[in-house]
């Protein structure tokens, strides 16, 4: 290994600056401090915060109105095409404005409770949030691992890799009957299903995060003269961490799209069931409802994911 | 017996259809405070050599003594600054200080004498004012810095820079330069540094090894630079020995290691 570092350090490029006499100029670190500024800022417009800070405002409000009218703009078009499919396709879809009548009432009592068959559609969601999390946590704690080896060991990442490559692009649901088999109950093999999706992203990137450690930090660590513990405490854990996190987040994603799909055919409580369970009863609105729910969760998971990897991103804190 | 100790030094690398011999018989004696260059063209083995000496690199044939004794794994007797900076980014500055000199002076320094100690060393590359910055947040030339301050609070044997300024803009590499010479002045530490920039090694050298050109590269001229310490880039400018010794170096590396890829 360490003969890699030598040979790649020994080809490194060098710019030829032999001939450029260095400036016999002491400059202050001052110099630094600036230049550090104008690394990590954008320029900022000088000339026109000083002359004309009223068309700076103007400018701004602009940006607002753009960030409110254009995506309003596409909402519009997409009512647009629903009530035309509404009106010329087929009236078994709801109109938006009995979607909106259905959405009022669902939303106003999301968490009653009228025995199994009849919940809240609160409840369904957490009923499905558990059992992504159930599913979730368990890819965390194997894929996490299973990565770091990969990405540390040669031998491993070959014995792996291929078998990684063949169950990635699997279709979630092709899982599922192996699940009731094992599991022979539909909760254990949603949970199942979750899993064995989910895991590929956190094994794929906390590998590649293991790989992509600058040889650098490991020459620290070698100088330093770290055991193997203190090396992948305080250098592998830290460096990889960025990795870790987007593959967690990418399979959070995952598991909630899986989710659904799952619990449409394993049934029980759950925002999958529900939708299954409306389409039927031929309660169309209540599905159209039900896609906005998972939406939003959906945005909701994301965004927790990204506060918590903004919050370990070393070069963004 | 010097201090340290190269003595022929082969390198030879398996590359796909046979081996590369990028270093050969490299032998080179350091006394103890001696500030020594090793300049040389693009892909000589300057970097090699350190690498060696870092314990980094396992020699093919010959060795490195330290105080008679055989180098032949990295430690902190030979702390090394790194081309690019290589700070820990999740630590602060004071932290990647700190994480040296409490594997060093776990044992030997209480919790606040390594504390001390490690302020002392910021101190000395005058980054005080940062400790609790993290290295995403300050310039290339306060990283390096802190490099230098992280290697220098492991209180080596042997200093070693692999063009530590390489890739500093210029103004910044003069203002670390003069922090370099400051801090010899004081400490007195034996430093073995690459790089490839003429005035560079004349101004801080008391010794510069050029090195022929790879493969089976060598040391090529040894060159003694007899200038007065404290030194002045401002008056030396106008210095004939110091234009002497440029133009020794110079020579060397233009006409009798013309580049092999210059036209």
């Amino acid at each position: 290994m360490s003969k890699v570092i030598a040979l790649s350090t020994a080809t490194r490029m060098e710019p030829q600056r032999l001939e450029t006499p260095a400036p016999m100029i002491v400059p202050n670190e001052q110099v630094d401090v600036t230049a550090a500024n104008r690394e990590r800022q954008p320029p900022v417009p000088k000339m026109e915060t000083a002359i004309a800070p009223v068309s700076r405002t103007r400018t701004r409000v602009a940006a607002v109105l753009r960030a409110i009218l254009l995506p309003a703009l596409t909402f519009l078009v997409v009512l647009a095409i629903w009530s035309f499919v509404n009106a010329k396709i087929t009236s078994d879809i709801p109109t938006p404005a009995e979607a909106w009548t259905r959405a009022v009432e669902v939303l106003g009592n999301p968490f009653y409770d009228a025995g199994p068959n009849d919940m809240g559609i609160g409840w369904q969601v957490l009923y499905s949030l558990g059992r992504v999390m159930a599913g979730f946590a368990l890819a965390v704690v194997v894929g996490i691992p299973v990565g770091f080896l990969m990405g540390a060991s040669r031998a491993v990442h070959q014995a792996c890799y291929p078998l990684v490559q063949i169950l990635r692009p699997v279709s979630p649901l092709a899982w599922l009957p192996i699940g009731l088999l094992i599991f022979q109950a539909k909760d254990p093999s949603a949970i199942f299903v979750i899993f064995i999706t989910s895991i590929w992203p956190v094994i794929v990137n906390t590998a590649a995060g293991v790989q992509a450690i600058p040889q650098d930090y490991l020459n620290v660590a070698r100088v330093l003269q770290l055991g193997k513990l203190e090396v992948t405490r305080r250098i592998l854990i830290p460096a990889t961490l960025p990795h870790i996190l987007t593959g967690m987040r990418l399979s959070l994603s995952v598991a909630w799209m899986v989710i659904v799909a799952a619990e449409m055919l394993t049934g029980g409580i759950g925002i999958g069931f529900y939708v299954w369970d409306e389409w039927n009863n031929l309660n169309v609105a209540s599905i159209i409802v039900a896609i906005g729910v998972i939406g939003l969760v959906g945005i909701l998971l994301e965004s927790v994911m990204n506060l918590a990897q903004r919050h370990f991103d070393y070069n963004r804190r | 017996m010097s201090y340290l100790n190269i003595s022929n030094v082969d390198v030879v690398f398996p590359i796909v259809n046979g081996t590369y011999i990028a270093l050969r018989e490299v032998s080179l004696e350091v006394e103890k405070g001696e500030f020594i260059t090793i300049i040389g063209h693009s892909g000589c083995g300057k970097s090699t050599v350190l690498n060696v000496v870092a314990g980094l690199l396992q020699a093919t044939r010959g060795g490195v003594l330290l105080e008679n004794r055989e180098v032949n794994s990295p430690g902190p007797d030979r702390a090394v600054v790194f081309q690019n900076h290589s700070l820990l980014p999740w630590l602060t500055v004071y932290e990647n200080v700190r994480i040296a000199v409490d594997k060093v002076f776990g044992k030997s320094k209480t919790k606040a004498e390594r504390h001390d100690w490690t302020v002392h060393n910021l101190k000395l590359v005058h980054m005080e004012h940062a400790l609790d910055k993290l290295p995403g947040a300050i310039s290339g030339g306060m990283k390096q810095r802190v490099g230098i301050a992280r290697a220098l609070a492991m209180q080596p044997k042997v200093l070693l820079m692999d063009e530590p300024f390489g890739a500093l803009d210029a103004l910044t590499r003069a203002h670390l330069q003069e922090s370099v010479m400051e801090i010899q002045a004081t400490l007195n530490n034996t430093v073995l540094m690459i790089t490839h920039d003429v005035d560079e090694a004349v101004l801080l050298s008391d010794r510069i090894v050029m090195m022929t050109n790879g493969p089976a590269a060598t040391v090529g001229e040894i060159l003694q630079v007899d200038l007065p310490r404290p030194r002045n880039r401002l008056e030396l400018a106008d210095d004939s020995a110091y234009n002497h010794y440029r133009a020794e170096v110079l020579r060397f590396l233009y006409e009798r290691q013309r580049r092999p890829d210059a036209a």
